[in-house]
């Protein structure tokens, strides 16, 4: 049925290993030069990219949150204006959530993913590298309008009123609500090509049982990801037609209702938490078996704790509304449920426990910040059960104490996991590992700094002392733990510019990573590092859930897959049988175009209506262009 | 690491058909991605509905007619639609470049009566909440329509051309087909919404 000529047909079968790495880096080579660079669809350049930039928003939002320490280390400071407060409060949360935490997660995956399940790029690579292009713009929009007076100050849940017609003038609601389309857009893009990529490009033999912990965290993450954010692409676009066109969705003098934003926003809000929190399960979970030294405890009730998790997800967001008034059965309900998630997550941590118990753990940088998660989300966990509580979330809602339990599951509980993934990954990802001496003071600072900032937050919200005010009175007796706190942040701000410097500095004087520097049990370990462009020689075959401890010295590997055009192989959803030696696209400039004239749309669309109109023409075309067959080898079926 | 040759797949197809495809797989999953965005709007018609002393807003309810025949339009068009799903699957390449002009034609016609159906509504978007509720409701389904029938004319024209026989078209066909269902079965509910439940 092809058009193309498949007459001639070289295969890798026969290829001594030089000729065919050599023979497969000409057909997987990213090409140098701008227009290479913008054009690459390698998900390993893109996942990088991802990492770099998500990282550098960290940084970014870190800044903003030390302003906010010094403006609170005493009263009545004047080192921040309250209307310029407002934006830094509301742009920190913003950019954390997301421009940070989840695009970094995903970006973790976009890397990794394909590498754990041995395959050689991701499924719908165009797509993955239109989300990069399209997730960049958003960031910069934020920032852009932040740095021109513009950013949002109505919070990073955009309460109406505040960010309605009525009280938002300007634009800078609408910021933030266009800033949402470009993330959630590029989150959604991800979410799907995971999903695609873990059923139906496993390596063969890698059954459902067989999976990486990592990758089930993202299967489960992704699917939460497709289900919860079009929660917030419908709120998003609502306030905009709100803020736009004259709309009444939360106008209650026209049959609108403001509560219907906060039902919106937290059905997808709640899930977003464990958006954020599972792929750090998934990350803790690989680096505890790994130095631990065993496989690990309790596979099968880690992988259900994780369905679970995702689907009582869903279920919890009224917690967030305890205080709005709703029927009485209604929070009953929402408390049990808030409640009831602390069992799967009690699962894991006993999972986690029993495997460092019952092996030979070694005390590597990775494995301290999973001992300092370990104990700092515990106590974020149960402050987690105590709001969950109507009576005691009335009165704490809003406080300090509320500040302070978030801090506590977000940073304990995803970015302690994340800096030990950075620490565990990074001799993959660059060819070099970081300072293990360096490693174990930024775990110490980031720990013991992380846990005095935010530790006393919790007594500051039972003293009365709300969140987003800008100062307070001398009168009110909070300076002192106010003072504490933010000397206490300065240390944990130099955990984490050590982590900065380490990173750095490890890239150009890192010592060599060898293919496998850990001795770990996952696909990722099996190829060099960093990784070639097309992951693996030879496709892996795969018979345990530890195939390197299964095979330490030799790697199955599957033959026949040709060398003239980018072929992977697709095996069945649940016993990852070989199914077809699928291509996979080439690199192509169509989607940064695209994502180039999605963002004139988007961002024009703040200002005229009927941008939406003309700005879809030049996406169409764009769109037309990508798709459109080339005549390349990929095109052979 | 050392290779040991386990498995030869040289003898697999060059191509992933429906279930072994990743668009196939793809498509779903922005099946999903998209139907919960319909159901949260649906949520929010009931949400509002619950709240509203009456029930709709300071207006008549929506004229029947253009919604009801583009009702019928679209779930006519399922008939080819299956027909063009099982002419890609046996490769009859003749039947299917005439069935993709008739989906083409048929994702057109139900545009007619969606551009008479806004002003069918009795209500504007910025009267009141009402009146939003009923505009998102057709503009997002508007768009599934014409985003679906754009990619099926560029379908229609690539099925005229040399890359028209191959196999990875048809199972573009297939996959098109497959989206064409969820744009019509996603509109049942909206219809029963907008026209119907305004009249109980």
């Amino acid at each position: 049925m092809s058009t193309l000529d498949i007459s001639s047909d070289p295969r890798d079968t026969g290829l001594d290993e030089r000729a065919l790495a050599r023979r497969l880096a000409d057909l997987w080579q990213t090409p140098r030069g701008i227009i290479g660079t913008l054009s690459s669809v390698d998900h390993k350049i893109i996942g990088r990219r991802y990492i770099v930039t998500a990282f550098f928003f960290l940084l970014l939002g870190g800044v903003l949150a030390l302003a906010i320490r010094i403006q609170l280390a005493k009263p009545e400071n004047r080192f921040l204006a309250p209307d310029l407060y407002n934006q830094v409060f509301t742009v920190h949360g913003a950019n954390m959530m997301f421009l940070f935490a989840v695009p970094v997660m995903e970006a973790f995956a976009v890397y990794l993913v394909p590498l754990m399940i041995g395959t050689r790029n991701i499924a719908f690579p165009r797509l993955n590298a239109f989300s990069y292009w399209i997730y960049l713009p958003g960031g910069i929009t934020l920032w852009v309008a932040f740095a021109l007076d513009m950013g949002p100050d109505v919070g990073w849940f955009a309460y109406v009123p505040l960010s309605g017609p009525q009280y938002g003038a300007g634009k800078r609601a609408d910021i933030w609500a266009q800033m949402i389309t470009f993330t959630e857009v590029s989150a959604l893009a991800v979410a799907v090509e995971l999903v695609v990529t873990i059923f139906k490009q496993r390596a063969p033999g890698m059954s459902l049982d067989k999976i990486p912990l990592f990758v089930w965290s993202m299967l489960v993450t992704s699917f939460l990801i497709i289900m919860a954010m079009p929660a917030i692409m419908v709120a998003s676009t609502t306030l905009i037609l709100d803020r736009l066109v004259g709309t009444h969705f939360y106008n209650p003098a026209e049959g609108g209702d403001v509560l219907l934003w906060q039902h919106l926003f937290w059905f997808f809000g709640h899930p977003e938490v464990y958006i954020i929190f599972l792929p750090a399960v998934g990350m803790v979970s690989t680096i505890v078996s790994t130095f631990a030294r065993r496989p690990i405890f309790g596979y099968l009730p880690l992988v259900l704790a994780l369905f679970a998790t995702g689907i009582l997800a869903f279920g919890l967001w009224v917690h967030h509304m305890f205080v709005v008034g709703l029927p009485r059965v209604g929070e009953s309900f929402f408390t049990a449920s808030s409640m009831a998630i602390a069992v799967p997550n009690g699962i894991q941590i006993f999972c986690w426990l029993a495997t460092l118990w019952d092996g030979r753990p070694v005390f590597k940088t990775p494995l301290l910040f999973v001992i300092a998660f370990i104990i700092t989300f515990v106590i974020g966990g149960l402050t987690g059960v105590m709001v969950a509580s109507v009576p005691l979330d009335t009165q704490v809602h809003d406080t300090y104490f509320v500040v302070a339990h978030f801090h506590y599951v977000l940073v304990g509980g995803a970015v302690f996991p994340l800096l030990g993934a950075v620490y565990y990954w990074y001799p993959k990802i660059i060819g070099r590992m970081m300072s293990e001496r360096l490693g174990r003071w930024v775990a110490g600072l980031v720990f013991v700094g992380f846990n005095l900032t935010f530790f006393p937050m919790h007594i500051l919200g039972l003293i009365g002392m709300p969140r987003r005010v800008y100062t307070y009175g001398p009168e009110m007796n909070w300076g002192s733990i106010n003072l504490f706190v933010s000397l206490s942040a300065a240390i944990l701000a130099a955990g984490f510019l050590l982590f900065f410097v380490d990173a750095i500095r490890s890239a150009f004087s890192g010592e060599p990573a060898p293919e496998n520097p850990w001795n770990a049990p996952t696909l990722e370990w099996a190829t060099s590092s960093p990784p070639p462009s097309y992951n693996f020689e030879r496709i892996p075959v795969v018979s345990s859930s530890d195939p390197l401890w299964e095979t330490p010295e030799t790697l199955p590997v599957a033959t026949g897959l040709r060398t003239d055009r980018r072929e992977l192989l697709l095996t069945s959803l649940s016993e990852a049988n070989p199914q077809a030696r699928e291509s996979s696209p080439r690199d192509s400039i169509w989607p940064f175009l695209a994502a180039i004239a999605t963002t004139v749309m988007l961002i024009s669309s703040i200002f005229s209506a009927w941008a939406v109109v003309w700005g879809s023409v030049p996406i169409a075309v764009t769109l037309i262009a990508w798709f459109w067959p080339k005549g390349t080898p990929e095109d052979a079926a | 690491m050392r290779q040991r040759i386990a498995l030869d797949v040289s003898e697999l197809p060059m191509h992933g058909l429906e279930g072994a495809s990743p668009t196939w797989w793809g498509t779903f999953a922005f099946m999903l991605l998209e139907g919960t965005g319909f159901a949260l709007v649906i949520a929010m018609y009931l949400y509002l509905l619950d709240l509203a002393p009456q029930w709709p807003i300071g207006a008549e309810p929506p004229r029947l007619g253009p919604g009801t025949a583009l009702t019928v339009i679209l779930i006519a068009s399922l008939v080819p639609n299956l027909f063009i799903s099982r002419w890609a699957r046996e490769r009859n390449m003749r039947k299917v470049r005439f069935g993709i002009v008739i989906m083409s034609l048929l994702g057109i016609a139900p545009l007619i009566p969606r551009a008479f159906e806004f002003s069918a509504l009795n209500t504007s978007w910025d009267s009141n909440a009402y009146g939003s509720i009923l505009w998102t409701m057709l503009g997002l389904h508007t768009t599934h329509i014409v985003t679906d029938v754009a990619d099926t004319i560029v379908l229609a024209v690539l099925m005229f051309t040399r890359h028209g026989t191959n196999l990875r078209r048809l199972g573009d066909v297939q996959d098109n087909a497959l989206y064409w269902n969820f744009v019509v079965l996603t509109w049942l509910p909206l219809y029963i919404c907008i026209y119907w439940i305004p009249r109980l």
